[in-house]
């Protein structure tokens, strides 16, 4: 019984401050919402795959076409000996993939349009997943 | 060799710029330049080891291993930043004025030093494992090692000297006004490591995007020219931002904003009403 009462007159203390506290309510509950938001982009993991290779530090193919508004899981083989560096400031990606590596990039969901990526140790050899219109 | 220098220059400028503002930040407080030494060596041996161990970290986490460190690192640095900040806003005043009267170096008590440190070491391995990764390939796949060094060491004097520049600029700013600019210019660094910290959980499949392409300026400011990769580490631009890396950037700002408030407040309640 003990346990229970002492337990209960700590969260009456602990509330009254969590009253005090209500002006910061906002920041509070920000890690509440991280939590629901990664335990619903867990759920995400029957994403549809695509896949990308790099040869010679360049992309194939060098146009991705991608399903809009579906978050899409992206697998990037690298058939080079050297290392390349999937980026795209478009979809705020960053990835390195080793040589003869293999790496996995989510992306989206994503609104109809074209994006450009590019191999940051190659800057000059570039892709762009093309996204089109919903319904086409 | 030119391609080796730029790809280089690239990655060390935004090690040497927020080592500069860093360095420029905590001026005035005692054997802050031991502690952003021991970053830079300790941040080195780390960007060896995360480019040593690429292929095992890119298979932990189901494949999300670089991604989750990147982003783990990062918010650690958000986190050291923020903690400088917080500190700075009790202590500023008295180190400025301690500053103009005695030089520097005078500080003592509980300082951020630890945080110096790990933001430093954060830095540079981060952009220092891409650019280990980057050199070792090329060096061992044949190409001529000579020209490869060369381009390297060029690139790296060349980010190190606008680090440097950065930092004796910074210091020209008159000491009424030195700590205020920055504090400000640490907060936005720590916003703009947000929103990257974001992109990469978001790219890890942790978190939604909640819209991707708020907006699109990559046609007034390329986020690849030398000015947006500059905007990018100092402010944290982002050409087409999603939804998710606005809510971190707004987020951190606030937070880091509300506990320097929270900590000046506290300190002037602490001393007597004279100032």
């Amino acid at each position: 019984m003990y346990p229970a009462v002492y337990a209960t007159a700590r969260t009456a203390r602990m509330l009254q401050r969590a009253y005090k506290l209500r002006a910061r309510l906002p920041l509070l509950l920000l890690p509440v919402w991280v939590a629901s938001a990664v335990w619903s982009g867990s759920a995400q993991a029957d994403a549809p795959t695509r896949e990308l290779s790099i040869r010679g530090r360049g992309f194939s193919p060098a146009e991705l076409n991608l399903p809009a508004g579906v978050q899409v899981q992206l697998l990037i083989h690298n058939e080079d000996d050297l290392p390349a560096e999937f980026e795209s400031y478009d979809l705020s990606r960053e990835v390195v993939v080793p040589a003869h590596g293999q790496v996995k990039v989510y992306l989206g969901p994503l609104d109809p349009g074209r994006y450009r990526f590019f191999n940051d140790f190659y800057p000059s050899a570039e892709g762009w997943v093309v996204v089109a219109a919903a319904g086409k | 060799m030119l391609g080796t220098a730029i790809v280089v220059f690239r990655e060390i400028i935004e090690a040497a710029l927020i080592i500069a503002i860093v360095l420029s930040a905590s001026r005035g407080i005692a054997a802050r330049g031991r502690w952003v030494a021991s970053g830079i060596v300790l941040g080195l041996a780390g960007a060896g080891l995360v480019a040593a161990f690429a292929g095992v970290i890119d298979s932990a986490f189901s494949g999300n291993g670089q991604a989750l460190l990147n982003a783990s690192i990062l918010l650690a640095a958000v986190g050291m930043l923020g903690w400088h900040n917080v500190w700075m806003s009790s202590h500023g005043r008295s180190l400025a004025a301690e500053v103009r009267e005695v030089g520097e170096a005078v500080q003592s008590g509980r300082r951020p030093l630890t945080a110096l440190m790990v933001i430093t070491l954060v830095a540079v391995m981060r952009e220092g494992s891409e650019v280990v990764l980057f050199l070792w390939a090329f060096a061992t796949g044949g190409e001529n090692a000579m020209s490869m060094l060369a381009g390297g060491l060029a690139g790296l004097v060349a980010g190190a000297s606008v680090g440097a520049l950065m930092y004796q600029g910074l210091l020209r700013i008159p000491l009424r006004h030195f700590f205020t600019v920055t504090g400000w210019l640490v907060l936005l660094i720590a916003a703009g490591l947000a929103a990257q910290a974001a992109g990469f959980l978001d790219q890890a499949g942790l978190l939604p995007a909640l819209g991707n392409g708020l907006w699109d300026t990559s046609r007034v400011l390329d986020q690849g020219s030398l000015a947006g990769r500059m905007l990018h580490v100092l402010v944290g631009y982002t050409a087409r931002p999603s939804g998710l890396q606005l809510l971190f950037y707004v987020s951190t700002l606030a937070l880091i904003l509300g506990l320097m408030q929270w900590a000046d407040r506290r300190h002037r309640d602490g001393r007597p009403a004279n100032p």
